[in-house]
């Protein structure tokens, strides 16, 4: 299925992305709250595998032969929502509810709130453990031929999180060819940047040491992502890592490599930042202009 | 005297009753709950054959799952495997798990409500010689104190085995106390049991006595002696048994208190947080009445024998005793 990937396909792809970043910025700008940098940076991948890489089933969220992702950075979970509710698992407009009172859309993921979700996370590195944990139980079940995929969703700044490497250790071990993890790499964390903050490189050697599959890719390059997890789906005797080099607040000129946008909305303060009450409008700018392909109806 | 309905072990006061480990009763409960059910599976942090799940890995080497010394990992592939549709239990020192991985099982196992039974072996200070860091002694409180678990303390190892099995089928996260050293077999296959039930163990369900002490793990034992030389001094009690610590089974303990009007709390375990306070939370708002505590005094553990520091922590026999005669006299001052 990863084998016919065509330029109208690609340029499909672009667009649903755009439009998931145009409801992240909505979505933040409503609750007042969260993350912006993660989401946006990641809202390439989440598009590429919700629309294209991951077996599923929007009608009947919880047919037990679907492909599993589980996000185990929850904080960056506008990206989630926003590709769920595009891709058809619930309405648009119900992503303004985020982070408020009675919401299905919890500030952080919470299953008990919205069921279709694989796991309820935010509190950092035990996403992939519970990834791996599922990988276990679908071999037991299925044994080494199984064709259901599980896919980790990591951030870079959360694998300073010593249970991950407890995990990562783990699938090496337990040569979980049904796993693959796709890390954020976009350098950056809540106190600054993560080579700053606590040195992370180099990611793929550190995998490859505890026995995985590791590369990297451009996380906003459509062909380069869906390549990637291709050739991770084809390596069935080990777990797989793609290192994803992503841009932080990737479509928003202002939020664009700058860790002060990791846990914060538009409409902050934030010194040598545009205005409050001006970024809403510049970020919605940028991204329906963006290329000049998006159209601006909202101007 | 000893409820001749609850069937409990007819030898219970012979100077040789007969002493089991608890922590075998989870061993041989887990191999049986994974010969009725295909979908049980065991991970371990490293112990196995200290926590006895060596007996289901041995059996089902296909459904256990070897973590290492890594329990933050082995709580949260526990909750994985139970988005899948297992029933995943986890062994480990009390210590470590529930306690090194508290957050993880609060998060991926609580908050997501998955099935997954954690035992936690070596509990108390009857560890004895390993000293304070193995001895773990809030692990009542940080399990009980999250929403959807249901914790259990077992008396003995014929009622460790029972509550294993019922875990396996309660579909909820479950916590079992387990101790490491042999402790005096109290209770019989015959002894009912139900998940939620407090027993009264000594004296009769619905009668009066002059003190109730309830009682929850291997110390239901030196309270069964307590009650017993108590009648000798010409003073009744009875001894409610709670094996099942969340949910609190309200309904016995307020029956205890209005038939007693005074109550002794007996567990191997702080005083903050454990068996004594959910205790004295259901009465303050029911029935309140004096109420003595015996436990740790907000103290960490250290090494020794046994009786050494049950006597040194104040929780041996006289403790008790001296504690019911208090209490009788708070009644009726």
């Amino acid at each position: 299925m990863l084998n016919n990937l065509t330029d109208e396909k690609i340029a499909f792809l672009t667009e649903k992305a755009k439009e998931i970043r145009i409801s992240i910025i909505e979505m933040l700008v409503s609750a007042g709250s969260g993350h912006s940098a993660g989401p946006l940076g990641m809202a390439d991948i989440f598009t590429a595998l919700y629309f294209y890489i991951l077996r599923h089933n929007p009608k009947d969220p919880f047919w037990e032969e679907r492909d599993r992702l589980i996000l185990s950075n929850g904080h960056i979970n506008p990206v989630l929502y926003a590709t769920l509710a595009h891709v058809g698992y619930f309405p648009v407009k119900e992503l303004l509810t985020l982070r408020k009172f009675g919401t299905r859309l919890q500030g952080h993921p919470h299953r008990e709130f919205l069921p279709i979700l694989e796991t309820s996370s935010g509190p950092l590195g035990s996403g992939l453990s519970q990834a791996v944990g599922m990988a276990i139980a679908d071999r037991m079940d299925k044994g080494k031929t199984s064709d259901r995929f599980f896919y980790c969703m990591l951030g870079d700044g959360e694998l300073d999180e010593g249970q991950n490497w407890e995990a990562i250790m783990l699938a090496g071990k337990e040569r979980l060819g049904n796993l693959i993890a796709i890390v954020d790499r976009n350098n950056i964390q809540i106190d600054g940047y993560t080579e700053d903050v606590m040195p992370l490189d180099s990611l793929t050697h550190k995998f490859e040491a505890f026995g995985w599959h590791a590369e990297e890719i451009d996380g906003h390059n459509f062909s380069s992502i869906i390549e990637a997890v291709g050739r991770a789906q084809a390596v069935f005797d080990g777990p797989s890592v793609i290192i994803a080099r992503t841009i932080p607040g990737k479509g928003v000129s202002f939020m664009e490599k700058d860790y002060k946008w990791h846990g914060n909305p538009p409409g902050t303060d934030i010194p040598g930042e545009p205005p409050k009450d001006e970024q809403a409008k510049i970020a919605l700018h940028d991204l329906r202009t963006l290329g000049g392909q998006i159209k601006s109806e909202h101007e | 005297m000893i409820n001749s309905s609850q069937k409990l072990n007819p030898k219970l006061f012979d100077k040789k009753v007969e002493q089991v480990p608890i922590r075998q009763g989870f061993g041989e409960g887990l191999l049986e709950a994974g010969e009725k059910n295909p979908k049980v599976v065991g991970l371990c942090a490293d112990l196995k054959e200290s926590t006895k799940m060596n007996l289901f890995a041995d059996k089902f080497p296909e459904r256990f799952v070897e973590i290492g010394v890594a329990e933050q990992n082995l709580a949260s592939v526990a909750s994985g495997m139970a988005a899948m549709g297992k029933i995943p239990f986890i062994s480990s020192y009390a210590m470590f798990s529930p306690g090194r991985n508290w957050e993880q099982i609060r998060t991926t196992i609580c908050y997501n409500d998955r099935p997954v039974v954690i035992a936690g072996s070596h509990a108390g200070v009857s560890v004895g010689p390993d000293g304070g860091t193995h001895q773990a002694i809030e692990d009542l409180a940080i399990t009980r104190v999250i929403p959807n678990m249901v914790v259990f303390s077992p008396c003995d190892h014929i009622e460790a085995k029972k509550i294993t099995l019922a875990s396996a089928e309660l579909g909820k996260p479950a916590y079992i106390r387990l101790a490491r050293e042999k402790t005096p077999v109290i209770t019989t296959m015959d002894t009912p049991f139900e998940v939620g039930k407090g027993q009264i163990f000594y004296g009769e369900e619905k009668g009066k006595a002059d003190v109730g002490i309830v009682a929850t793990g291997a110390l239901v034992y030196k309270a069964l002696k307590v009650a017993e030389k108590l009648k000798g001094d010409g003073i009744s009690a009875k001894v409610l048994n709670i094996s099942t610590i969340k949910p609190l089974d309200n309904e016995s303990v307020i029956n205890l208190a209005k038939t007693c009007g005074a109550i002794v709390s007996v567990e191997e375990h702080q005083i903050a947080g454990g068996l004594g306070s959910a205790v004295v939370e259901c009465l303050s708002q029911n029935y309140p009445v004096p109420q003595e505590f015996i436990g740790v005094k907000d103290l960490f553990g250290q090494s020794g024998k046994q009786d050494e520091l049950l006597e040194h922590y104040e929780m041996g026999e006289n403790h008790i005793l001296n504690a019911c005669k208090k209490v009788i006299g708070r009644k009726n001052s």
